[in-house]
């Protein structure tokens, strides 16, 4: 799995793509720091841009290299490997290369901002964990998608969609819920709802690092505890990496009953 | 070697594979014809355990290959387009199968009978088709593998190197390999290939040597003798 | 400053010459009986030691100058001073062990009807009052340090606690963990100034029914919340720091139907709410920081005519947020960092208005649980669509004049 882990690393290293990504995330950060040289604020603002575009990206990436690179997929299926190393494999590749552009491209500028001196730099260190979380997420859910439809547009379209209602349709959801029940008592439903979008769940773990202010001092004691105890982080990172290993299972026996 | 016994494939509706059953038990060269979308492809990755099937059984080297992939270890395998990783050299994509099989391979000297050494640092999307092919020649007889699948080895050749790969395939033959072979033409078929296996309609229609192919359908020509062979049988009766 | 306070000293002994020493090896080892012995205007020094001393009246005027190491024990009883004529002043006093009671107000200093009261360097520990002053006028309280162990409120009584007094001057006091910080009903026209009041289990500065009075370059941090201002008229607030007031309910500042107020370049920096306004009326906001808090200011019930100018909004959750779609309030020429507009021209104004009320804002406050969905793109979208077009927010609520860069 090494092996093929390194061949896809290989591959997507050379991909202009990832070089793109890399320099995006580069340039963002640069123009973050640009604009304003506070850390901790740009942190801030780099959080929205996180929480939206590393799930994007994972998904737009994932099911553009699934169908991109179904002929090195074929010609590794005819050799004497594993099914699930393949994919396991080409998966890793892929999340790891944009986990790196991810880091290197934002890291890059940060430093040179000097992070390290600064007290964002656990805030930063947060984001940079969360993206990376999402990336390997969203990888994950598109390469199902990938698997589960041969026709290309179709698959696009449906990991665009993907994305979209994660990012998007599913807070809208949540929030008319919210309303529209608002005469019961809601956190325990807020809480779990907010378990089952990672993107909710990133973006409230590195909310409660950069604002807890507003969070804390309104909806009161079960968020705070929840999320402010390290039991509460020890269980959206658990609940992240099932987001992981969930999707990368399903998509591991997808890929055994696939015909190439 | 080969066993294949009551296959059948679809994808969605379509039924591909209606219970093929055949078996290759020595070495040779077998051609396996058949009009377009006749499932020969299909057959083929179904050997290699590219595509699952619905059901039946298939056994390499005596064993079942259903879930298992250490069998491809005795199989090359030449498919029909030639594509690549795009990112990669010629070079590398060597290297890598190489490191992938974790075996020795003859490379250097199919790269010199196949002129591919001015290409070994182009990246493989620089290439032309007939180039390509030509690559992925080497990588399915570099190893010493016992068995061998080309699919349309001949897509895109050059005379010369059709003539080099023909008599690629006539050394295989005489090192005592088995090779399953895919092909419209049937001057390579007539050359090559010691038993047909002709696919119709899913099935199995024929499986013989060409000589008792001849003999069946009363043609002297291959190409006539096949084209016999698509007629349904009750009204080919002179 | 210490030239002065000599000068002051000099005058009082040039006045009475009565000077009595208080030591464990003196003559006059008590308190009580140095007070009995004392004529009107009479200096009592002191010395380092430490002297029980509980419900002592003084009822002349007197100078009480604690020297260093000089401990009242109040024996966890009742008061320990009660100051009950004019001109007494009390300094340099360390004062333990007051009593606590349920039903008593006790405290370590009880002035009442004790006019032109100076009560100054004195440190009290974990007193149930601190400084308790009734009925006074003319007051200083200065440099004094009033500190509890309080984490629950109604255990705990206040820092420093005025009721009823007027022309105070109340300054470079320390008070923290007491229930709130500095207490002040029915006081008016005095000052407060340069105080410090930290982790206080209610207020750090609480006022009700005063009028006409000033508190410039307090600060206020880790409070249940930083200043509450209630039922009073003509407060000047001005140059304080509001810092890290938080957790459920908690403010900066908290105005509950006051009027004619001025609230004056004070900073408030990540408080849960920095400015709770609650029927407040003309008052103006200038100048005023607010940086890194969940709300920057927060309108709830009817407040008319309120001006907020020239104050910078930097990084809050939420700039401002109304409970209703009413506004009779300006918000003019202030800086916005959430602003997004250009400034052609390039005088320093904004050339599109900024709405600082966004439609999430509102959404929080009718289902509060909706704040998990903070900084979402669900919301950015949302108010995005509401700025185009305002339905659910006062549409009036507009700032025509924003500032392109920060004031400070």
């Amino acid at each position: 799995m090494i092996k093929i882990l390194k061949y896809s690393f290989y591959d997507l290293m050379r991909s202009r793509w990832s070089y793109v990504y890399l320099a995006f995330y580069m340039l963002l950060g640069f123009v973050l720091l640009f604009l304003n040289s506070d850390l901790s604020k740009a942190t801030i603002t780099l959080m929205n841009i996180i929480v939206v575009l590393t799930p994007m990206i994972g998904t737009i990436f994932g099911i553009m290299y699934f169908y991109n690179s179904r002929e090195f997929t074929e010609l590794l299926l005819s050799q004497p490997v594993k099914r699930s190393t393949i994919f396991l494999g080409q998966y890793l590749g892929l999340s790891l290369s944009l986990s790196m552009s991810l880091i290197i491209g934002l890291g890059i500028p940060f430093l040179m901002y000097g992070i390290t001196q600064s007290d964002a730099v656990g805030n930063f260190i947060t984001l940079l964990a969360s993206g990376t979380f999402l990336t390997f997420i969203f990888v994950a859910l598109s390469l199902n998608i990938g698997l589960g439809n041969s026709n290309k547009i179709k698959g696009f379209g449906y990991a665009i969609l993907m994305w979209l209602f994660f990012a998007v349709i599913y807070d809208g959801l949540f929030m008319i819920s919210l309303i529209v029940f608002g005469d019961y008592p809601l956190d325990k439903f807020a809480l779990g709802a907010s378990l089952f979008n990672p993107i909710d769940l990133s973006r409230i773990m590195i909310l409660l690092k950069l604002e807890i202010s507003a969070l804390l001092g309104y909806t009161g004691a079960l968020f705070q505890k929840f999320f402010g105890t390290n039991l509460g982080i020890l269980i959206s990172v658990g609940v992240l990496l099932l987001w992981i290993f969930i999707p990368v299972m399903l998509m591991l026996r997808k890929s055994l009953r696939k015909d190439f | 070697m080969i066993q294949v016994t009551d296959l059948n494939k679809s994808f969605g509706k379509l039924e591909v594979l209606k219970g093929v059953s055949f078996s290759i038990n020595r070495p040779g060269v077998f051609a396996v014809l058949g009009h377009n979308g006749s499932g020969k492809t299909t057959l083929l990755k179904t050997i290699l355990g590219m595509v699952i099937p619905n059901n039946g059984e298939l056994q390499v080297n005596g064993a079942a290959i259903k879930r298992s992939w250490e069998y491809r270890k005795d199989i090359a395998y030449l498919p029909q387009i030639a594509r690549f990783p795009e990112n990669l050299t010629v070079n590398e994509l060597i290297k890598m199968i190489l490191d992938i099989r974790n075996r020795k391979g003859r490379e250097v000297e199919l790269i010199q009978r196949f002129g591919l050494e001015k290409f070994l640092d182009k990246k493989l999307s620089d290439l032309s088709g007939g180039t390509r092919q030509k690559v992925n020649i080497v990588l399915a007889f570099m190893f010493d593998a016992n068995i061998c699948i080309m699919d349309e080895p001949t897509a895109g050749l050059d005379p010369v190197a059709l003539i080099e790969l023909k008599k690629l395939i006539e050394e295989e033959r005489e090192k005592g390999k088995t090779i399953l072979i895919t092909t419209h033409i049937m001057s390579l078929v007539e050359e090559v290939a010691e038993e047909i296996i002709f696919l119709l309609d899913g099935k199995i229609h024929f499986q013989g040597t060409l000589e008792e192919m001849q003999k069946q359908t009363n043609e002297k020509d291959l190409e006539h003798a096949i084209a016999a062979m698509l007629v349904p049988n009750g009204t080919h009766n002179h | 400053m210490r030239i002065l306070l000599a000068l002051f000293f000099a005058l009082i002994f040039l006045q009475s010459s009565g000077q009595i020493m208080v030591c464990p090896s003196c003559e006059i080892k008590d308190l009580q009986q140095a007070v009995n012995l004392s004529e009107p205007h009479d200096t009592l020094i002191v010395k380092s030691g430490v002297y029980p001393v509980v419900d002592l009246e003084i009822t002349k005027p007197l100078t009480l100058i604690g020297e260093k190491g000089a401990i009242l024990d109040g024996q966890n009883k009742s008061y320990v001073l009660k100051l009950l004529a004019d001109s007494i002043n009390i300094s340099g006093l360390k004062i333990i062990n007051a009593g606590k009671s349920y039903t008593k107000d006790y405290a370590a200093i009880y002035a009442s009807r004790a006019n032109h009261l100076v009560i100054e360097n004195n440190i009290v520990v974990d007193p149930f009052f601190g400084l308790l002053i009734e009925k006074s006028k003319h007051g200083i309280i200065r440099n004094n340090l009033v500190y509890g162990e309080n984490v629950k409120e109604d255990e705990a009584g206040n820092g420093i606690h005025a009721w009823h007094c007027s022309n105070l001057q109340i300054h470079d006091n320390e008070v923290f963990k007491m229930r709130d910080g500095i207490y002040l009903e029915f006081v008016d026209e005095s000052i407060i100034e340069e105080n410090y009041a930290h982790d206080n289990v209610r207020y750090g500065l609480h006022f009700m029914f005063s009028n006409n009075d000033d508190y410039i370059g307090n600060r206020f941090e880790h409070n249940g919340a930083g200043v509450a201002v209630m039922f009073s008229k003509f407060i000047i607030m001005k140059s304080n720091v509001f810092i890290n007031n938080w957790g459920p309910a908690s403010y900066g500042l908290l105005l509950k139907e006051i009027y004619d107020a001025e609230v004056l370049d004070n900073e408030f920096t990540e408080n849960t709410t920095a400015v709770f306004i609650d029927g407040t009326s003309r008052i103006n906001y200038v100048g005023n920081v607010f940086n890194k808090n969940g709300w920057a200011i927060k309108v709830s019930g009817g407040c008319y005519t309120n001006r907020i100018t020239g104050n910078d909004f930097k990084g809050n959750s939420f700039d401002v947020s109304y409970n209703s779609k009413m506004n009779d309030n300006t918000f003019d020429g202030n800086y916005w960092g959430d602003y997004t507009g250009y400034d052609l021209d390039k005088d320093g104004v904004g050339d599109v208005p900024y709405r600082p009320v966004k439609l999430f804002s509102y959404i929080v406050n009718k289902t509060p649980e909706t704040i998990i969905l903070l900084r979402s793109l669900f919301v950015d979208i949302m108010n995005f669509s509401e700025k185009v077009s305002p339905v659910f927010t006062p549409d009036n609520l507009v700032d025509r004049t924003p500032a392109m860069n920060a004031f400070k």
